[in-house]
């Protein structure tokens, strides 16, 4: 820590209200912890809503397929990012994979994403696109020929027995991936569920609650971009489509509110000994995050919003409209979600007697430009990956 | 003849002797076992006759008898001098809570170490009682902050010491998070996580931790829970002791005597 940021804690000691111990002045998880389980999210969510399609053979989203897929890949490969800048020393993060201790929740953390990535999304995408990238490979000018002949992993055979083969595969790695993202997302929640020390994380809802609200945001980030994209290239959005997930998204959110529920009222029916001082933190600390923002924008009025657009029989336009709304009124809404539980959690004090201030700091490593641009780097990746390899509907671009 | 009978009764009382001799001496060190060997290990020998420091043989703790502490903040200030510790009021391996207890019932707690404090006159017939508690880490026997460590950083040692390797930390503080007692920071020059040792170095030698060896009322007492003759044993026999927050299964190693209901 550099004196400017000693200064930064000394400050600090006048926003303590009660009495909290000395070393817990620092918060030590700042934004950019808010970032990684938001990212997350969005990669299990992203990745649940495409295997609908396959799984489930919910014909209707098949659309997005493509998409959900490339935006989990994208928000996978930037999820380790918020991580790696946390560290004191950010050059030892491989010791986390050499001598992992094998009761640490976190040390589990490398290879659950390397299994997520490899065994299932990688694989996934390559068998949905083999066929795409050999056609591509043929008929593609230097030097995206190449790009795509190493992406294709040299593979030649577009036989409709590899085809049926690629099918196969992509049924077998979605089975196994669903659970998988279960596991990344639950896994997630689960570092801050077992912290026993910590009576706001401390809970055995937190991996259930986190995966239901990496659901709800990950559908509606898929249906934001289908829109955008659909807007920046001038297609028609299919609206049987955007209804569809928009009632899926419907009934996520009505879970994820309940399930959240019945952790509040848990937690204030038990009134266990941290229940003051967990009623001053959300009254004092959070109530703009979690009352306004989590709560009414990010949950009530998104909900009327799907209601609303559910019963009445608007026009195509107004439910674009409204859907649109609702999707970036979810989005805040969940990054709220990891705010209240992440830096929330760090602003009481372990003596249950006091109440601490989080300060984020805007330029750092650790600051508000870094955490925009991590939250911005899987657009930008995004946005290569949906001109290289294309999204409309795999019908119509693996027959050659 | 006759010298050959007295040599063998002079035998036969010598060795058995000897033997009640070596045990009384045994017992004689065992009471100052801190940092030495206990008796009867096979320990290497070194070259000055003194036993190479075994810490498999040991198993240290602490006590504390709050009604002893004055709240000179002797103990705290000396664990900055001793372990680098930074000055900043934000870092501490060990620092001296006040609680005062009014008849309304109202708790006021302060960190008499932070420095210097704007005292608020309080009418001394509002106070129903009053007293000093010396925190530092508890050095469970089942510590949340090793179970958490993602690269093993953070470890027991055979003598019951949680430590932290400083060259081996990656600094994600997730031990800081897990810690129920506030024991941990970031150190800011190394940018990884710090804590008390018990003064880990000392003891080795068969010094007293720097806290216990300033406290002028003896309210710290530090020993081996291996040895039945260590102060720290006497201590544990002599008081009603508590720990803190046992509900959350740590096993806290600092034990406190005459601890009230409103330290957590």
């Amino acid at each position: 820590m550099s004196p400017h940021a000693a200064d930064g804690l000394s400050e600090m000691l006048g926003q303590v209200t009660g009495f909290i111990f000395p070393n817990e002045i620092e918060i030590h998880w700042g934004i950019l912890i808010v970032v990684y389980p938001y990212v997350t999210g969005l990669v299990a969510g992203a990745f649940i809503l495409a295997s609908l399609v396959k799984v489930f053979k919910i014909k209707e989203v098949q659309p997005t397929y493509r998409l959900s897929l490339l935006t989990a890949l994208a928000f996978l490969l930037t999820a380790t990012l918020p991580l790696l800048l946390h560290l004191g020393q950010p050059l030892r993060f491989y010791e986390i994979l050499l001598t992992p201790n094998p009761t640490s929740a976190m040390a589990m953390f490398g290879f659950v994403y390397a299994w997520y990535l490899m065994a299932v999304l990688l694989l996934e995408i390559w068998f949905e696109y083999r066929c795409d990238l050999i056609r591509m490979a043929q008929s593609a000018r230097f030097p995206l020929d190449w790009i795509y002949r190493v992406l294709s992993l040299f593979s030649k055979d577009t036989s409709e027995e590899a085809r049926s083969f690629d099918r196969k595969a992509i049924q077998a790695i979605t089975i196994i991936g669903i659970p998988s993202a279960f596991l990344l997302h639950g896994y997630v929640g689960f570092i801050f569920g077992s912290v026993k020390a910590n009576p706001w994380w401390g809970s055995v809802l937190m991996p259930i609650v986190f995966l239901m609200s990496a659901i709800v945001s990950g559908i509606a980030l898929v249906i934001l971009l289908y829109m955008v994209l659909a807007g920046i290239r001038r297609e028609p959005i299919e609206m049987a489509c955007l209804d569809k997930i928009a009632s899926y998204l419907f009934y996520a959110v009505i879970v994820d509110f309940s399930l959240e529920a019945l952790d509040f009222i848990h937690r204030l029916y038990q009134s266990e000994e941290s229940v003051k001082i967990l009623g001053s933190l959300i009254t004092h600390k959070l109530f703009m995050s979690l009352f306004v923002i989590q709560i009414l924008l990010g949950m009530f009025i998104p909900l009327g919003i799907l209601a609303l657009a559910k019963a009445r029989g608007f026009n195509d336009d107004l439910r674009k409209l409204l859907y649109f709304t609702a999707v970036i009124l979810i989005q805040l809404g969940i990054f709220a979600t990891r705010w209240n539980v992440v830096i929330g959690g760090q602003l009481f004090s372990k003596s249950f007697r006091g109440l601490m201030t989080y300060k984020m700091e805007v330029m750092g490593i650790e600051g508000l430009l870094a955490s925009l641009v991590l939250l911005a780097l899987p657009f930008a990746i995004l946005a290569v990956l949906v001109k290289l390899l294309p999204i409309k509907l795999a019908g119509e671009t693996a027959t050659p | 003849m006759n010298e050959r009978r007295e040599f063998l009764k002079g035998a036969i009382i010598f060795f058995p002797a000897g033997g009640v001799l070596t045990a009384l001496a045994r017992e004689a060190a065992g009471k100052e076992t801190v940092g030495k060997d206990a008796p009867g290990t096979d320990a290497k020998a070194q070259p000055n006759g003194k036993k190479a420091y075994n810490p498999a043989d040991h198993w240290y703790g602490m006590g504390v008898e709050i009604d002893k502490c004055i709240g000179c903040n002797r103990c705290a200030v000396a664990c900055k001098a001793e372990n680098d510790v930074p000055d900043q009021p934000f870092f501490f391996r060990t620092w001296v809570e006040r609680y005062t207890i009014a008849r309304s019932g109202n708790v006021n707690v302060e960190n008499i170490s932070i420095g210097p404090q704007l005292e608020k006159a309080q009418d001394a017939r509002e106070i129903l009682r009053s007293f000093f508690v010396p925190k530092l880490c508890n050095h469970c026997a089942n510590p949340p902050c090793v179970q958490v460590c993602p690269v093993n950083a953070t470890f027991t040692t055979p003598d019951g010491a949680v430590i932290v390797d400083a060259e081996r930390c990656i600094g994600c503080r997730y031990c800081i998070q897990a810690c129920p007692y506030g024991a941990r920071y970031l150190h800011p020059k190394t940018r990884t996580a710090d804590k008390c040792t018990f003064c880990y170095h000392r003891i080795v030698k068969g010094l007293q931790p720097a806290c216990v060896e300033v406290c002028p009322t003896q309210a710290r007492i530090f020993g081996d829970l291996k040895s039945r003759a260590s102060r720290l044993t006497r201590f544990m026999r002599f008081n009603k002791i508590h720990v803190l927050k046992p509900q959350l299964n740590t096993e806290p190693k600092v034990y406190y005597a005459q601890l009230d209901g409103e330290v957590r």
